[in-house]
């Protein structure tokens, strides 16, 4: 047995103990055993990273030995590849969760090591079932154990597959992961929270950062996700509803949803049973998220293949479902709220149309995703809905959404009243009927109705935002001096939680400019071209100026010269490519498989402000076959020299040879905004999430406070002014 | 009193809401979506001229590449039934033979003709490679 496997052997022990000794500490009130419950945890931390360390060490040596590191690494491997190859695997993403769970669930325990004394126990208790569950998986099923030996040991491993050798895409899953993992906390505080009907907001302030970080993370590997299906995949989308996509996004819009309800809990006490059910809304679907990217039960373009592993994923999401349900039920009477909604004109009725528009936009997504099994269990065929579906119904969500984003933030709590309204909303009101009226000017009246409402909702939503910095850093700067934008940092590190979420909100604002335009806007083409040739989209005009070939880094390169121009003035040369990597079996011959394997498209971007010109390519190799299947068949192709000095005459003879190539050409407006907004909304979350200076302030006086009980009032005073 | 039929309104006009777009979702679900099918499932039966979503794997040895266009045959994921695709236009990196993929098109003379830029192939990259 190796040490790897040694650890998880362990890991799972300790989750078992968490579990038992956290049910046992809460129930018996004994707090000697609380703390063996949480030691449980760091412990099992700890066997989490050394098993994942000695995977990566075994990934970084090209030990193949370990059948993981055989079957996605090799030995000429990109270093950065090969630490970030373990992800790419169904177990050992299985242990980064873990690892990931782990990591936060030590933190949140130590976090709450001295407080919450009868909810940490059962949260310490739910963490470790979860964690019972996953390291389970990776110690019963055999597709989901990271150490099983290779036998016999290959010499070389299989490599990394090519369509993954983006930087994103290797921090894209730990990120979705972390999100995913993250919901954990507030969940199993949640469930703690329930079972001894200490249903306050007290479980929602020791875990709110843990839910925004997890939201942040979610958005970090939701917006990853999408950067490299722009740049890396060849069709030059960036969203495309597929199953694992909206696997993605149905906890974030819950997520979402939550991290505003519970502020709404937090200052008046409402909407508790609202809050307990989203966030089990938000674990189970990240939960759902996990499994559906390996069941295989949807056509997906990003499954892991059949696995084992559906069943038991299936009955953890229903034992959750279950038991959260008859314990949200159960609680019901405990739940009532202290208050009630005192008008619709309220910033508290704004968090429930938020909360409301969040979930059905989930429920959309929900349908559509599930709609292939939904109809086959009624209708006995499996049917799916497209992306115009989607686009149909979250469209008006989204739109609305953006505007609510605005009025939320600056309408008063309990009530608004008219003269109120009239002097928060003339100016943002103004600014969306402008922008109604700019675009019907550019882009003609109604040509898209859906992208101009929401240039309106956005430069409602952006007015509003800005003036509230700029009316703020005013305020500061008349009681402090100073200039204005020193005045703007001061309003932003003294209220980060405000002024973060407000920065949030301008991102997704500006970000939602950027997807309403692209896909209203955007002129696309689809045409094979000859050499001299030209394609239009839009106003551009894309001409195939020559055939490129090169051969490098262990893979073939194909691909073309394009020139853009615009009014017949030149623009920019664009180079797409598309690179072929080699088979690594001699079924194609020697030659041959090096013009049969993976292939990946290097699209051709000019990126801009205004727009994004974007092009790939599809080579036509036929002319080159005459001369590979002569190549296959030379008497000592066998010898690896021979062949680099065929392959590299067949790769420089393409520009001469090549005929035609299918070009696929976009010419889309704003695309760039969407990084953008996505950059804002991440600066806006982590200004949330940093701690607060005041805060911290506090904890260190009343920490220096309490080791200096009974000393001078002087030195009591001297942390605050560090 | 006041306050009780306000909140009973209220509840009222959301259910509506909700029950509403619950009949719009299920409704134009059901109207608008591609019936998926297998090799087999369509050689069984097919109305000419109804689009359906095969999916499938792709038969090694059977893709013919003419440049702009390619012609390939989709065997059952689990079975033996086999059915010819045409399809123009561009194709997704991953697209090779022994590859699942999902195209959508319609049923003419025997072939499954595709339509262009429908083609989607699953990702393999996160299974384990058999060749």
């Amino acid at each position: 047995m190796t040490f790897g496997r040694v650890c998880i052997l362990a890991a799972f022990g300790l989750a078992i103990y968490a579990l038992a000794a956290g049910v046992f500490a809460a129930t018996s009130g004994r707090r000697d055993w609380a703390a063996s419950a949480r030691r449980a945890i760091y412990a099992l931390t700890g066997m989490a990273i050394a098993a994942f360390a000695t995977l990566e060490i075994a990934y970084l040596s090209s030990d193949f030995s370990f059948a993981l590191v055989a079957q996605n690494s090799s030995t000429t491997t990109p270093l950065f590849y090969k630490l970030t190859a373990i992800w790419s695997s169904q177990a050992g993403s299985l242990l980064l969760w873990v690892t990931v769970l782990g990591i936060f669930s030590s933190g949140v325990l130590y976090a709450t090591r001295n407080t919450h004394r009868q909810v940490a126990p059962w949260a310490n208790a739910v963490l470790g079932g979860i964690a019972v569950f996953f390291v389970g998986l990776m110690v019963f099923a055999v597709d989901a154990n990271p150490f099983v030996a290779a036998t016999p040991v290959p010499v070389e491993g299989n490599g990394l597959n090519p369509l993954l050798r983006h930087p994103s895409m290797m921090f894209h899953p730990p990120m979705l992961y972390s999100g995913y993992v993250g919901f954990s906390i507030p969940f199993a505080f949640a469930v703690g929270a329930l079972l001894t009907r200490r249903l306050d907001a007290g479980w929602i302030r020791s875990t709110r950062k843990f839910a925004l970080l997890a939201w942040t993370f979610l958005t970090i590997g939701i917006m990853l996700g999408a950067r490299w299906s722009y740049s890396e995949l060849g069709w030059g989308g960036y969203w495309g509803w597929d199953p694992v996509e909206n696997a993605s996004l149905l906890p974030w819009l819950v997520g979402t949803a939550f991290i505003h309800s519970i502020m709404v809990q937090e200052r008046r006490g409402m909407l508790k049973v609202w809050n307990v059910s989203l966030i089990a809304a938000t674990f189970t679907l990240s939960i759902l998220g996990t499994f559906l990217v390996r069941s295989g039960i949807l056509d997906s373009i990003h499954a892991f293949g059949e696995s084992t592993l559906g069943v038991p994923f299936l009955i953890f999401i229903c034992l959750i479902v279950i038991s959260s349900a008859w314990l949200i039920v159960s609680r019901l009477p405990d739940l009532r709220s202290r208050h009630t909604l005192d008008s619709l004109a309220s910033r508290e009725a704004m968090f429930l149309l938020n909360n409301l528009l969040f979930v059905a936009m989930a429920c959309v997504v929900f349908w559509g995703t599930f709609f292939p099994l939904i109809s086959e269990a009624i209708t006995g065929t499996k049917a799916s809905v497209g992306p115009p579906w989607f686009t149909r119904y979250l469209g008006p969500i989204a739109i609305a959404l953006v505007a609510v984003s605005g009025i939320g933030p600056v309408i008063p709590w309990r009530r608004l009243s008219p003269s109120r309204a009239k002097a928060l909303f003339w100016l943002p009101v103004t600014a969306a009927i402008a922008a109604l009226a700019a675009t019907a000017l550019l882009a003609g009246v109604f040509e898209s109705v859906g992208a101009t409402l929401m240039f309106a909702a956005a430069a409602f939503s952006l007015t509003v935002a800005v003036r509230e910095f700029y009316i703020g850093a005013r305020a500061r700067q008349s009681l402090e001096g100073g200039s204005l934008p020193a005045a703007l940092g001061r309003l932003i590190s003294r209220n980060r939680r405000r002024y973060g979420g407000y920065l949030v909100h301008v991102g997704i604002a500006i970000l939602m400019i950027g997807v309403a335009a692209s896909s209203a806007f955007n002129s696309t083409s689809e045409r094979a071209l000859k050499v001299g040739e030209s394609v239009k989209a839009g106003d551009y005009t894309f001409k195939y100026l020559r055939a490129t070939s090169d051969a490098a880094n262990e893979r073939l390169s194909f691909g073309a010269l394009v020139e853009v121009r615009k009014d017949g003035k030149h623009v920019t040369t664009l180079h797409p490519t598309r690179n072929w990597y080699p088979v690594n079996s001699d079924r194609m011959g020697f030659v041959g498989r090096y013009f049969g394997g993976e292939a990946t498209s290097e699209v051709g971007l000019k990126a801009g402000f205004t727009r994004d010109i974007w092009t790939a390519v599809q080579p036509d190799l036929r002319p080159l076959r005459p001369a590979i299947s002569a190549g296959n068949k030379l008497p000592s192709i066998d010898n690896p020299e021979v062949q680099a000095v065929v392959i590299t005459a067949i790769v420089d003879s393409y520009p001469r040879k090549a005929q035609t190539a299918t070009f696929r050409v976009i010419v889309s407006p704003l695309v760039t905004w969407i990084w953008i907004g996505g950059i804002i909304v991440l600066l806006g979350a982590l200004t949330a999430l940093w701690p607060a200076p005041d805060a911290l302030r506090a904890r260190v006086s009343s920490l220096a406070a309490a080791r200096l009980a009974g000393a001078g009032r002087d030195k009591k005073a001297a942390p605050q002014e560090a | 009193m006041e306050v009780s039929k306000k909140r009973r309104i209220r509840l009222i006009v959301s259910l509506t809401a909700a029950l509403l777009l619950a009949t719009a979702l299920i409704y134009t679900s059901f109207s608008a979506s591609t019936v998926a099918r297998t090799p087999s499932q369509l050689l069984a039966s097919s109305e000419p001229g109804k689009s359906y979503e095969l999916s499938g794997r792709v038969v090694m040895g059977s893709l013919k590449d003419h440049g702009q266009s390619f012609e390939f045959v989709v065997q059952d994921r689990a079975g033996a039934a086999k059915i010819p695709v045409t399809y123009r236009g561009t194709v997704p990196d991953p697209f090779r033979e022994g590859r699942e993929v999902i195209v959508s098109g319609v049923v003419k003379d025997g072939v499954f003709v595709g339509e262009p830029g429908s083609l989607i192939t699953k990702c393999p990259s996160k299974f384990s490679n058999k060749e």
